[in-house]
This record gives structure tokens, C-alpha cells and sequence, in this order.
């Protein structure tokens, strides 16, 4: 048995010097730049609404979060750099859509509620997916997800929060929350991936404890979590079939559109264009800037020699 | 660590605060007098609140709008935090102001049209390019650290309390923007250029800053605010130090040397609510949502 299987077997930790097979090493990477992508990326369905937050509580509430995602990106590439792999390239590999991010992040934000919404559903959506990677078998991506789970939680509540006083304002306001909740239901629960039966591989990384619990175990985590603050916020959730199943102890739902899940990670998603044009736009826009840092850098250390 | 177990962790609500990061769930100014010292104007103290922290609200939200558009992930951190950072400063003036005016930070921030905003013009320009915005936050906060420098000192307990929460992060902010001249002053042909042209673009804009208003005439005179001409001989020193190592000074012409834009003339621009249309776009962006939904509570 080699030193890498008795770590994972013995629950241990890889850490950056291990050995670990090539496999490993690129699923890891290819995991974690994903995750970092989808922070990037996630930043501007939000972003979007800082300028316009209609209090400057909201503001600055808003204002820090979409840094606490940039935060998380940054420590999630230097997680992969870990590796062997290279931020930059890592760039190019997402704006040249070889690399993918969360499907979440190509539905558009249509009214400030959608703030709320996103904090409350896809948050909480995330935090079901992420808090198992606490216990990622590498070191430093578990490490990473310990300190963005937090922050990810806390993003979770400020969300209902906001969603919480909306319901308690105008019509209007109710309105507009429903609304925003209609849409963002089903591409909330899409964000676990396709079915266990169609998610292939899934059985890899369940064995290089990569990852601890399956797309359909995880799924039924959140609906069981989010039903009850459904409730006690006041709003409906878009699905005729749910209801609690009291043999089972689990609320059952209706099947998400998975149809729809592979036309938007294949790219075919209301905003996949647009997200990957503006964070193409920001790279070619930065590349001077990039450029007279390093030649800055270079001259300072010509000067030091 | 069990599954549970880690959910469990994440409820527990007493180390909130660490997660809250700028968001100013706590009242930096509890405990601070809030009475207008006898002999000054509460009006004018007003006034002079509204200049200042409509300054840090217009030119935050000029940064808000790079988000997602940075360089470089580091700079869009940046970027951000000098942001947040201004916009709490526009908070915490804009309630000043309105314990004066009798009304809240949101009403002022989202209920006041064009003409009432008192920031100077230079706050409201939009930037071109990464140089443009680096050389308009380095002029616009260095004058503001001079100030707040001052400031520290004032009468107004509440504005001394202010300044000193605001020295500490203009400090960084200066230091931030500086970094960028020097490094894009220096780095290649093509960023020396940007950066040259960016300078000379908004100098002119800088005669504003150093014009003393009759409110702040009056308030210096009391001890409450800075008379920004006394600004001048710092903000000159920062500026050669800075463009020298950046290869790029002397600027074509004298710091703040007065143009002004058609129609206006010395005395008469943004601390008097002239503004460019600039102003106006970043007016109906910004107040979009509150004025939208009447009665709407967030």
C-alpha cells in the first residue's frame, strides 16, 4: 500500500509534498479551479446591484460580500498553485470556457430581491456542497473551504435578512420576493449536479474522499433545510410535488429540469455569454497594467543586484 | 468532525462579528458628544458634513463600478476595501449631517437631487481607464488624508472622531494609489504614457479642492473644519515625491492651476451643487431602487 492510500485510508490529510497519483493531482485541480472560477463569475450577478442597493446599510453589506468572493477566489487558486498549476493559466482556461464554474451564475438578477435570494438559496445551496469539502483529503483545499464556509454562512443569513424586512414591507416588496424566489427554486437545486445515476464521477472521488456525499444525498439536504425557512419567511416554493414524507422523515420533491442543467453548463444559459465576456473584457483590459507591474519589478530587482 | 457536526458549527452566531467584515453592524461613534459645539452654526456644520461625505459616496461609487473589471485579482480586493471603506466614511458624515438636518444617512443619500450634492466635481468623473482611476484616487485621497489629518483636531467632537477612524484607512488608500503611479509611471513605454496623460487630465480638476467656501471659511474660523487652501503646501509635497519616483514629474504645468468648465467660473462648482452630467447618471443609478418602490422598507 502506498503512503498516499494509507492516507486516505487512515482519514489523514495529502498534503502539497506528498506523493499522489497524476489522477488525483488533476481532479484536484481541476476541482478547485472550478470552485475558484465560480467565485469570480459569481461576483457579478450581484455586483451588478451595488451601485444600485437601495439603503447604504445594503450597500456596504453587498459591497463586502462580493469582496468576500474575491477573497475566495484568491485563496482557492493559490489552493490549486499548490499543485503545480498557474493562476494565469488557469484564467485562460476559463475565458476560453476549457474550464467550468457553477451553472448558478448564468440566470440573470432581475430586481434587488434576487440579493436576498441568491443569499439565501444559493448560498445555503453552497454551504450544503461545501461543508463536506472541510474535510477534503487535500490539506490545503480543506483548510481554504473551513474559512469560506464561514463567510459563505454568513453571506446565507444577511440574505434572509434582507429577505425577512422585504416581507415585512410593501406589497410590492412580497411581490417582488416571490418572484425572484419562483425563479431561482429550480436552478438552486441543480446547482448538486445531475442525478447519482447520470454523475459519473462521482465514484472516483467519493473513493479519494475527494468528495464525501452524492448529488442526490446532498440535494435532499437542502430541500429538507430550506423548506421550514420557506415557511417562516412566507413564501411558496414553485413545486406541486412537495411535501414531507413522514415514513422516509424527508421532504420528497419534484425532479429538477436536468435537461436544462446540460444545455447551461454546455453553455446555452441565459448569461453563460455575457459572464465570460466580462471577465474576458477585465483580462484583456488588465493586461498593460499587468505588464508595467512586471516590468516595474524587473527593473526594481535589476537595481538590487 | 462529523457532518452534523460541521452544520452545527456554522449556526453559531457568537463570532458574527469576525464574519462582518466593513459592514459596520457596530457604531464606531457610540459614546462620542453629539451637541454642535456653542458658537458654530449648525448649519453650516451641516453643510460642511454633506461636502465631505459626499465626496467619499460619489467617489465610492466610481469604485463600485470597477468591480469585477480589475486587473488583477489582488486590485479588485483593493479596490473594494477603499470602496467600503469610503462609503462608511460618507455614513457615518451623512449622519452627521442629519442629526442636524433632521433626517437619516438614506434619505440624504437617495432623496436629494443633483443640485444638492456638494461633493467637488473631480468625485463625480468617470474613469477612462485603470490610469485614470489611479490618478484621480491618488489626488483625491491625498487631499482628503491632509484634511482628515487636520481634522482629527476639530472642535466637533463627532468630526474629530470621524477623521481619526478615517486617517488610518486614507492613509492605506494613499499608499495604495501611489504604489500604481510609481509602478505604471516606471513600468513600460505604453503605461508611462497612460499614466502621464492621466495626471495632466485631472490636474486642472484639482483647483477645486483647494477653494475655500464661505462655510468652511467660517468653520475653520471656529475650529471645526480645514481651510483647504492651508492643504495646498502638503498635497504639493505628496504629489512631487510620488511623480518624481515615478518618473514623471514636473507635470506640464502648476498644480492646480484653474481651468474650469464652460459656464463656470472660480467659486462657483460642486461645493455649490454646479456638477457636471456626470453627477446625474451616478444620481439615477444610485437612487433607482429606493425611488422605485415607495414605502419600501430594506
Amino acid at each position: 500500500m502506498s503512503a498516499f492510500d494509507e492516507a486516505i485510508a487512515r482519514d489523514q490529510r495529502v498534503e502539497p509534498a506528498d506523493d499522489m497519483p497524476e489522477g488525483y493531482r488533476k481532479t484536484m485541480i481541476r476541482q478547485i479551479a472550478q470552485h475558484a472560477h465560480s467565485e469570480i463569475i459569481g461576483m457579478q450577478p450581484e455586483g451588478e446591484w451595488i451601485t444600485r442597493a437601495p439603503t447604504l446599510r445594503r450597500k456596504a453589506i453587498l459591497l463586502a460580500k462580493v469582496q468576500d468572493e474575491a477573497g475566495h477566489g484568491l485563496y482557492l487558486y493559490s489552493a490549486a498553485e499548490t499543485l503545480g498549476a498557474d493562476r494565469g493559466d488557469l484564467t485562460r482556461r476559463l475565458i476560453e470556457g476549457r474550464q467550468k464554474y457553477s451553472s448558478i451564475f448564468n440566470y440573470p438578477t432581475l430586481s434587488f430581491a434576487d440579493v436576498g435570494v441568491i443569499g439565501w438559496l444559493v448560498d445555503g445551496a453552497a454551504i450544503c456542497n461545501q461543508v463536506p469539502l472541510c474535510r477534503s483529503s487535500y490539506g490545503p483545499y480543506a483548510r481554504a473551504m473551513i474559512r469560506i464556509c464561514k463567510e459563505e454562512s454568513f453571506h446565507q443569513r444577511q440574505g434572509y435578512e434582507l429577505l425577512l424586512t422585504m416581507m415585512r414591507g410593501t406589497d410590492a416588496q412580497r411581490a417582488m420576493v416571490q418572484e425572484s424566489v419562483d425563479r431561482w427554486w429550480w436552478p438552486s437545486l441543480m446547482m448538486f449536479g445531475p442525478p447519482d445515476a447520470d454523475s459519473p464521477n462521482t465514484a472516483q472521488s467519493m473513493a479519494w474522499k475527494i468528495k464525501r456525499h452524492t448529488n442526490d444525498e446532498l440535494r435532499q439536504r437542502f430541500v429538507d433545510m430550506t423548506v421550514p425557512q420557506a415557511e417562516a419567511l412566507g413564501v411558496t416554493l414553485p413545486d406541486p410535488e412537495l411535501r414531507f414524507d413522514a415514513e422516509r422523515g424527508h421532504y420528497h420533491f419534484g425532479q429538477p429540469d436536468f435537461e436544462e442543467l446540460r444545455r447551461v453548463i454546455s453553455g446555452g444559459g441565459p448569461m453563460n455569454e455575457q459572464r465570460i465576456a466580462r471577465r474576458r473584457q477585465a483580462d484583456e483590459d488588465g493586461a498593460w497594467v499587468r505588464e508595467a507591474a512586471a516590468a516595474h519589478a524587473a527593473k526594481l530587482a535589476e537595481v538590487a543586484r | 468532525m462529523s457532518f452534523d457536526d460541521a452544520y452545527q458549527a456554522l449556526t453559531d452566531h457568537d463570532d458574527d462579528a469576525r464574519w462582518a467584515y466593513g459592514t459596520g453592524f457596530t457604531d464606531p461613534l457610540a459614546g462620542v458628544p453629539s451637541e454642535v459645539p456653542p458658537e458654530v452654526d449648525a448649519a453650516d456644520l451641516a453643510s460642511y458634513c454633506l461636502m465631505l461625505g459626499d465626496d467619499a459616496l460619489i467617489l465610492s461609487h466610481r469604485l463600485q463600478e470597477w468591480v469585477t473589471r480589475a486587473p488583477e485579482l489582488e486590485d479588485e480586493l483593493a479596490l473594494a476595501n477603499i470602496a467600503l471603506d469610503l462609503l462608511g466614511q460618507a455614513r457615518l458624515l451623512l449622519t452627521r449631517a442629519g442629526q442636524v438636518l433632521e433626517c437619516s444617512e438614506d434619505d440624504l443619500a437617495f432623496r436629494r437631487d443633483t443640485t444638492d450634492f456638494r461633493n467637488v466635481c473631480l468625485a463625480e468623473r468617470a474613469d477612462g481607464d485603470f490610469a485614470a482611476l489611479i490618478a484621480r484616487l491618488f489626488v483625491l485621497v491625498s487631499w482628503r488624508l491632509a484634511a482628515f489629518d487636520r481634522l482629527t483636531g476639530s472642535r466637533d467632537a463627532m468630526l474629530a472622531a470621524i477623521a481619526a477612524k478615517g486617517v488610518k484607512e486614507l492613509t492605506y488608500h494613499r499608499d495604495y494609489a501611489a504604489q500604481w503611479v510609481v509602478r505604471l509611471g516606471d513600468g513600460t513605454a505604453l503605461s508611462h504614457d497612460r499614466m502621464a496623460t492621466a495626471i495632466s487630465a485631472v490636474m486642472p480638476a484639482t483647483a477645486e479642492l483647494f477653494e475655500t467656501h464661505p462655510v468652511e471659511e467660517r468653520l475653520a474660523a471656529t475650529g471645526v473644519a480645514v481651510d483647504p487652501a492651508s492643504l495646498r503646501h502638503e498635497f504639493n509635497a505628496v504629489l512631487s515625491e510620488v511623480l518624481t519616483a515615478a518618473r514623471l514629474w514636473p507635470v506640464p504645468f502648476a498644480a492646480g492651476t484653474a481651468t474650469y468648465p464652460p459656464g463656470r467660473h472660480r467659486g462657483s462648482g460642486g461645493r455649490d451643487g454646479l456638477h457636471t452630467a456626470g453627477l446625474t447618471g451616478v444620481l439615477v443609478e444610485m437612487q433607482s431602487v429606493a425611488r422605485a418602490v415607495p414605502g419600501g422598507v430594506w
